[in-house]
Parts: C-alpha cells; sequence; structure tokens
C-alpha cells in the first residue's frame, strides 16, 4: 500500500476508475473503456499536474465522498456538480488542495451527468491488459468504487496547474447535434440514407450508459430485413436494431452486434454523449 | 477457405474499415496477414464474415483500402494460414442439458454425438460476446444446430456449446442461447495469462472427454 491514499465514504450512482481505456484487445473480446468525455478527463488531469493517461474516477450524477490520507492535490470537471471540501465550496475546473483528513463531497449536478475527479499522481489500481479503466459490461479492470474502499494515490510528477480557473468542461454544454460519418451500412436505412436519420428528432433514453446512448423519436424504417452476422465496431457506432431506434455505441461497447451500423458519430463530438441527460433532444448532421 | 476473390471494403467513419469476404477463416486469415502487413491499425477484428481495421491515421486510410481490396487468400503462404496457433486440448464432461437433443438432431446416439464432437478438427476464428468467448470453426454445415428459441438466463462458466455450426465454451456465466452438451473446468479467460483469452483466434482446439471429477 502507497503512504497515500484515499479513502471512498460514498460514491453515488455509479463511480468508475478511469484511464486511457485498453487498446488492441478487441479481438479477445474486450472493449476498449475509458472516459466517456475524454477532454473533461484530460483537463482534470492537466490542471492536478497529471499525464493524461492518468487514472482518476468518472462519476455519475455526483453523490461522491472522498478523504485522502495526505494533503492532495484535486480537480473536478465535466458535470457542474456541486463540490465541497470539509463543507466548505470549492470551484469546479481547478487544482484545489484538500487537507489530510478532510472530505471532498460531490452533490449532485445541476447540468450534465459525469464529473472527472483528478488526484494529483494519479490512482494507483493494479492494470489489467495494460489499463486501469473499469469495463462496466465486459467487467475487465477494476470493480466499480465501492463505499469503503481504500484506493492507493501515485507519487505526483509535476505541480497543480496555476490558479487562474478554467471552466469545469473544456467543451462547455453540449446541444445535442452529433455529426456523423457514414458508417458501413447506410444503405439499410433505404433510399434517403443518412439523411432520413439526420432528419429525425430524437430525445436521449433513461436506459443510456457508458456501454450506449439509447435514443428515443420515431423508429427508422430499415431496408433488407434479416440479422447480419457478428461484425466488430467502433466507438460512436450508429447501430439501428429492428426496433429503428438508434444506439451510439461508447467506450464499453460489445465487440462485435448483428445489426447494422449506418453511422459514426465524430470523435469530437462524442463528449456529449456523456453529458446529455435522458430527455434531452438529440439530432444528427452530416459530418464535413 | 473459399479460395473466392478478396475484400469488399467499406469505410467505417474516418479512421476505420471494414472488409467483408466470404467466411470466417477466410476473415480470420485477412486479420492474420494485416497484423504481419505492416498496416498501422490500433485494432484488427476477425468475425464471421468481416474483418474490422480500427485506429487507422486518416491519411492512411485509401491506401489500407486498396490493400485490403486487391488480398487474395493463398493457401500456400504461412503469413495468411488460418490456424498458425497452438493446439489446445479442452477435457469436457459430456452432461450439458442439451445433449440428447442434440444427438437426437444428428441422428445419434449420445455416445456417438460425444465421438462427434470430439472428433473435430476446431479452429478460433473471433472472439466477441464476452471477453475470451471464442468462435470456434469446424462444424461442418450439414451437422449445424439452431439455437435455443429463447435465450436460457443465465448459463454455467465452462458450458461446452454448439448453435449453427459454431462451437464455443462460455468463459464466465452468462445468458445465452447456445445448445449445451457438457462442461469444462479449464480456464478459458485469465488476465493474468498472456493472452487472457486460452482460445485466442488462432488456436486450434480439439474437445476430449473428461471423467466427472
Amino acid at each position: 500500500m502507497s503512504a497515500r491514499s484515499v479513502e471512498v465514504l460514498a460514491t453515488g450512482p455509479l463511480c468508475t476508475v478511469q484511464d486511457q481505456g485498453r487498446a488492441g484487445s478487441e479481438h479477445l473480446g474486450v472493449p476498449r473503456a475509458g472516459p466517456l468525455d475524454r477532454p473533461a478527463a484530460a483537463l482534470a488531469n492537466r490542471l492536478v499536474g497529471n499525464p493524461p493517461g492518468h487514472a482518476l474516477l468518472e462519476v455519475t450524477l455526483g453523490g461522491l465522498a472522498l478523504r485522502p490520507t495526505a494533503a492532495t492535490w484535486v480537480a473536478v470537471t465535466g458535470a457542474a456538480a456541486p463540490v465541497g471540501v470539509d463543507g466548505r465550496a470549492v470551484g469546479l475546473g481547478r487544482a484545489e488542495l484538500v487537507p489530510a483528513g478532510a472530505v471532498l463531497r460531490l452533490g449532485a449536478p445541476g447540468a450534465g451527468v459525469r464529473s472527472y475527479v483528478a488526484l494529483a499522481g494519479g490512482l494507483d489500481v493494479t492494470p489489467v491488459l495494460g489499463s486501469r479503466a473499469t469495463d462496466t459490461l465486459a467487467g475487465v479492470g477494476p470493480p466499480v468504487l465501492a463505499e469503503g474502499q481504500v484506493l492507493a494515490l501515485g507519487t505526483p510528477t509535476a505541480p497543480p496547474a496555476p490558479l487562474e480557473a478554467p471552466a469545469a468542461s473544456p467543451t462547455g454544454r453540449p446541444t445535442g447535434l452529433l455529426r456523423v460519418h457514414p458508417g458501413p451500412r447506410p444503405e439499410r436505412l433505404g433510399p434517403r440514407g443518412l439523411a432520413g436519420l439526420c432528419a429525425t428528432s430524437y430525445v436521449v433514453g433513461a436506459e443510456s450508459n457508458r456501454v450506449g446512448l439509447r435514443l428515443e423519436g420515431p423508429p427508422l424504417g430499415l431496408a433488407g430485413a434479416g440479422e447480419l452476422p457478428s461484425e466488430g465496431m467502433v466507438l460512436g457506432a450508429v447501430q439501428v436494431p429492428p426496433s429503428g431506434l438508434p444506439v451510439v455505441f461508447l467506450a464499453d461497447h460489445p465487440p462485435t452486434g448483428g445489426y447494422p451500423v449506418v453511422a459514426v458519430v465524430e470523435a469530437a463530438d462524442l463528449w456529449q454523449c456523456a453529458q446529455l441527460r435522458p430527455g434531452e433532444p438529440v439530432r444528427f448532421t452530416r459530418a464535413r | 477457405m473459399s479460395g473466392l476473390g478478396g475484400a469488399r471494403v467499406r469505410p467505417f467513419g474516418p479512421t476505420a474499415l471494414l472488409a467483408e469476404v466470404a467466411d470466417a477463416p477466410t476473415a480470420l486469415a485477412l486479420a492474420t496477414w494485416v497484423r504481419g502487413s505492416g498496416v498501422r491499425a490500433v485494432e484488427v477484428v476477425p468475425a464471421a464474415r468481416t474483418v474490422l481495421l480500427d485506429g487507422l491515421d486518416p491519411a492512411d486510410v485509401a491506401a489500407t483500402a486498396a490493400l485490403l481490396e486487391a488480398w487474395r487468400p493463398d493457401p500456400e503462404d504461412p503469413a495468411s494460414s488460418p490456424a498458425d496457433g497452438p493446439t489446445i486440448e479442452v477435457p469436457v464432461v459430456y452432461d450439458g442439458l442439451d445433449l440428447d437433443d442434440v444427438a437426437a438432431r444428428w441422428g445419434l446416439s449420445r455416445d456417438e454425438a460425444v465421438a462427434r464432437h470430439t472428433g473435430l478438427e476446431l479452429v478460433s476464428v473471433f472472439c466477441g460476446f464476452a471477453p475470451g468467448f471464442a468462435y470456434l470453426s469446424g462444424l461442418p454445415e450439414e451437422w449445424a444446430v439452431p439455437r435455443l428459441d429463447s435465450a436460457r438466463p443465465r448459463v454455467p462458466a465452462g458450458s461446452v456449446a454448439v448453435a449453427d455450426s459454431w462451437c464455443g465454451v462460455y468463459p464466465s456465466a452468462s445468458p445465452g442461447g447456445w445448445r449445451l452438451l457438457g462442461r469444462t473446468e479449464a480456464r478459458l479467460w485469465d488476465v493474468e495469462r498472456d493472452p487472457p483469452a486460452l482460445l485466442a483466434p488462432g488456436t486450434r482446439v480439439r474437445f476430449v472427454v473428461a471423467e466427472p471429477s
């Protein structure tokens, strides 16, 4: 056990450890995992002086409480959760020194879904297949965070960023407008192709999670019925199952799926899928 | 190996390509060739009739697509041999819930069905569904059996099963619609092992009869 560690007092609905994710194991059936809002996670690490791939916490809808054993620089980014240190409100999007034994607490965010909590030195959990990321579907990597757990911290390698506070999110508020590129099977959408997908208004479904953003709205008609044999999928793949309701596959997506992938969300827009709440609108538009 | 044509290549967003081929062994052969060819892809994922190349540099996509289009399976070339991995023997206790059903579909006695299954020369052609779940090719089409009409909510880890012309072993307990022939104590998935999948693509597999312990 490292001398520096942090005790988990509460986790909220879902809290996972994430780093840059796994690469090169999809052919064994292992998804990449990693933070859903990568820009926000990278900012949190940068603020506390960590390299971009250090392990941090992805907190879904707040509710996290942590107590470090030694004074530790901490930064919270992403969803605008109220943050307190021993009851004193502190700023989002800037490094804060949390004293030894003090309690860092995240409330429920007023907007967005996922907050990122980086601690100087990063979380020193055991890597699995080259990554410390929790995969919620395949069950690879550290388990979902639980109350009472103690997480070791690595040794800080650089000082925290200066205190001129940037925003909590480097990307702003999500607009719900997702740019899409053609996927391998756009012809399954019929003669209108991607135009049909882009002409439809959706809202985020309540079943959305780290596996996929599930959309609700008028179902798309599919041309050419019949399932496809399993085939590999990429991050951001827009798959249309027989229900006609698209799913945008995210970091914990399964390696194969038998339904047609008609489009792929522009990588720079994927962070929005981390922060859109159930009921919020989504539209697709052709990437240029 | 079909020996027919090469790959039809479909764009998959700006940094990935999906190559369609005739069948799973050809997909494995293409994936094996891609890994040895110097193509810079983060993920090379063979599947039932496709190979996904993901994490390409957008500047390399057009040239990579042309390479894939030009590829032809070559049985003489060890680099495109689908089964260049080790041979693994998987000991099975043949007492599965669907063993009698599968034997009846094959028109065989229970013992004859076991003999047929242990006589197969199988190759892991791709993984999917769950970490370490290998799709094993080598059951002839005429012995294909349909999946269950509805999946069982929980199939125990180590269950040895068939569906269509695939054989497989469930690495962990999960829902599943394949027909269960028996069970093995072999560890299909172990992250302490390299590779963690016992039956990684390219592995040759034989099932052997084990006595119940």
